[in-house]
């Protein structure tokens, strides 16, 4: 039986719930939803205002810098996302073992950490750690065979270097996200494959990971998002190198371009739809074919 | 669980997604408010060759980098009635595009423009005459006298179909800074071609090696070789028209050069400003070819050389050249918004600030553009006993001899060599066998910002 006290607690909690979630939407309006109408009304019209149908698009990927934009980000893509599921779910799980609970606290902080630096700073932190002349690890550098800045930001090398930073700013979330997803999993369950002989290594192939699948679809859903969205590092990179990573080495970078060094803002809101098209249908195709919104 | 998730979602994606808005997203945004956008505030008729906006009281708005503050606060102390709302910013180094970034969105909101801006870039006009933000300065707002008095060629680019668009601040000449005191203990003669640079070089790696006669590794490493040796890479010829030829004779033959000393490590790949330079050559430079801020900007503000070790003679020329050409690195720009509402203090400011000898020819730290500020300029250096020669000669002769074939385009020719020949260079490739990568990113860069291009 419910009484008059318990409904009126369910009112004033529902009110402070639409309260917190009111702020969030008019934020996503006006911060998400807003520039992106905006963007696509843009990538469909031209200079004056009048419906342009796809020219915005075939003017993009006619331009010289289009597909090598592409190319690149791609390279990053495989290297960023294939490096964060291995290392963030492997360190997940060392963390997680039972003697590492003490330490683990420490480290999930020390993870984290490199995360609550802003974007910009950090990159700018790894153009110091990336100069052999002034890096605290320039021994590593030329124990590697590199002499110069130059040598270290060579063309070839920068999808790792940029996977490297994006994981250092980054992946530390994620590896609490994790660490937190496997304290989800119910200990008797563990107990029981330990009963039955499972070491760690078995734990982990044949139950954690297995468990963990949907919080690894969500992970990789948002960091392939995030990265065909590359844009801080290679900017900065630029700057510093004046010019050696190219002021157009992304497909986001090649809109700002567009925006503002070619006056084309049509153009470039054309380029942000395709990408805006392309984490929509990855993210897609990941959670069909992941059943990420199957009931357990 | 969900909550964890989405605290670190908030967290990390939106800070990518910032540069989204700021560079799409928020241009769109004020998109949608700037109705009237540039047009709007030019309601009283033309007057000195364009539409000028109503008049108005107010502060002078003025945007300067570090550098040029010294003189806005320097003409805000000599005029104290004049109110001045003075602002830094990074002034386009390195290609930044911050300016014309800011005015194509002032542009769409209708406001905010700076009355008088300087620029460490010498291309703005291009853009900023399309984006109807430079006012001409020929058509009656500066008088002939005065604009007379500008170095030849200075305020080539700011010139679009005959009308002067804005005006250079320094000049950026090339000349050849050796160390005197070497040159005499080991008995070597300054060359004054480039053959004799060449074989200079080469004894010199012989003789003594680790010493440097030169740096190819920077990226206006083209502005002071091939601009000196009139390579036509990159030859303005209308405001939307450029010739391009990277594997000219004359290009080719100045690369050879540069790819010989590479190899007999008399030439170094490394740039001045890079720390492995600072740590490991800057102490061995004989002779580096360079533009006339090097001497107080690099080897006595960066590099520290004592006194009366560095000298100044004019670039070398190829024996067969009878007229003898320098390349240019820089040299700053100052512009007056067609959009001024302050058209009378901006004028009288951007007169000052160009010309006064207060500041360009006591206080600047590049060689001025105004003729008569050079002077004293030049007498001040003189003065200072800093230098093992009187630069005087060296520095004015290449004042008048930047070589006006090589254009100042909208597209960043020091951008379009660091990302097509710096890294081949890094990676042990000649510059020659770079030509033509080079001439097809110059082609394409061109068009890419509406060139016609002649190759």
């Amino acid at each position: 039986m419910t009484t008059a006290a318990g409904a009126t607690r369910r009112r004033r909690s529902g009110r402070a719930g639409h309260a917190f979630v009111a702020g969030y939407l008019v934020l996503l309006v006006a911060f998400g939803i807003v520039p992106t109408v905006y963007a696509i009304y843009f990538a469909f019209t031209d200079a004056g205002g009048a419906f342009a149908g796809l020219s915005n698009f075939g003017v993009a990927a006619a331009d010289f810098r289009f597909l090598p934009a592409i190319g690149h980000v791609a390279l990053y893509l495989v290297f960023w996302l294939a490096g964060l599921v291995v290392f963030v779910v492997g360190l997940a799980l060392l963390l997680h073992r039972p003697g590492m609970r003490g330490v683990g606290r420490t480290l999930r902080f020390l993870y984290y950490l490199p995360g609550a630096l802003a974007g910009a700073a950090s990159v700018m932190v790894w153009l110091f750690v990336l100069d052999p002349v002034v890096s605290p690890v320039g021994f590593l550098l030329r124990a590697a065979g590199f002499e110069t800045f130059g040598q270290v930001i060579a063309p070839g090398n920068l999808p790792v270097l940029f996977a490297m930073i994006a994981f250092w700013t980054g992946a530390g979330g994620w590896i609490v996200v994790m660490h937190g997803a496997l304290n989800t999993i119910s200990p008797d369950i563990l107990e029981a494959a330990r009963i039955d002989g499972a070491g760690a290594w078995q734990t982990a192939r044949r139950i954690q990971i297995p468990l963990l699948r949907k919080w690894i679809v969500y992970m990789v859903i948002l960091a392939f998002a995030g990265g065909t969205q590359l844009f801080v590092e290679p900017q900065l990179l630029s700057q510093a190198s004046v010019g050696v990573a190219g002021r157009d080495y992304s497909p986001n970078q090649l809109s700002y371009d567009f925006a503002f060094q070619n006056d084309n803002v049509n153009t470039a809101a054309a380029i942000s739809v395709e990408l805006l098209v392309v984490g929509l249908v990855v993210a897609a195709v990941f959670v069909v074919r992941s059943g990420f919104f199957d009931a357990d | 669980m969900m909550r964890r998730i989405r605290a670190v979602r908030a967290g990390r994606s939106p800070s990518r997604r910032t540069v989204t808005a700021l560079a799409i997203g928020a241009a769109l945004t004020l998109a949608a408010t700037a109705c009237g956008g540039a047009g709007d505030s030019t309601a009283s008729g033309a007057k000195d060759g364009f539409t000028q906006a109503p008049q108005s009281a107010g502060p002078l708005t003025v945007w300067v980098d570090s550098t040029r503050l010294a003189a806005a606060q320097l003409y805000q102390k000599q005029n104290p009635a004049v109110k001045m709302d003075i602002v830094t910013y990074d002034g386009d180094a390195n290609g930044s595009n911050y300016l014309q970034t800011k005015v194509s969105l002032f542009n769409r909101t209708g406001n905010g423009w700076p009355d008088v801006v300087f620029s460490s870039q010498n291309n703005e006009a291009t853009w900023a005459v399309t984006a109807r933000f430079a006012a001409p300065l020929n058509k009656g707002l500066l008088p002939p006298s005065l604009l007379a008095g500008w170095a030849l060629n200075a305020n080539q680019p700011c010139m679009v179909d005959g009308t002067i668009y804005c005006l250079r601040n320094d000049l950026a000449q090339t000349v050849l800074w050796y160390n005197a005191a070497l040159m005499t203990q080991w008995g070597y003669q300054v060359p004054t071609t480039w053959e004799q640079y060449k074989a200079l070089g080469e004894k010199v790696a012989r003789e003594h090696p680790g010493y440097l006669v030169g740096v190819a590794g920077d990226t206006f490493a083209p502005e002071i070789y091939l601009w000196a040796g009139k390579c036509g890479a990159n030859h303005i010829t209308g405001p939307k028209a450029v010739t391009v030829n990277t594997t000219s004779a004359a290009c080719t033959r100045m690369a050879s050069l540069l790819d010989d000393l590479i190899a007999a490590k008399s030439m170094s790949t490394s740039s001045v400003f890079s720390s492995d330079f600072d740590k490991n050559e800057a102490d061995k430079i004989l002779m580096m070819p360079g533009p006339s801020w090097y001497g107080g900007s690099l080897f006595q503000g960066t590099f520290k050389a004592p006194k009366g070790q560095v000298a100044v003679a004019p670039m070398p020329h190829w024996s067969d050249d009878a007229t003898p050409a320098v390349g240019n690195v820089g040299g700053g720009t100052w512009l007056l918004s067609a959009h001024s509402t302050h058209l009378k203090a901006a004028t009288d400011f951007l007169t000052w600030v160009t010309t006064s000898d207060d500041y360009q020819g006591k206080v600047a730290v590049g060689y001025p553009a105004y003729a008569p500020a050079a002077k004293t300029w030049l007498a001040n250096q003189a003065a200072s006993g800093y230098y093992a020669n009187d630069i005087t000669a060296p520095l004015q002769s290449a004042a008048g001899q930047v070589w006006p074939d090589w254009g100042y385009g909208q597209f960043s020719q020091e951008a379009i060599w660091a990302a097509t020949v710096t890294p081949g260079l890094t990676a042990g490739k000649t510059i020659v066998s770079l030509l033509p990568a080079w001439q097809k990113a110059i082609a394409n860069y061109a068009r890419s910002d509406g060139y016609e291009v002649t190759q």
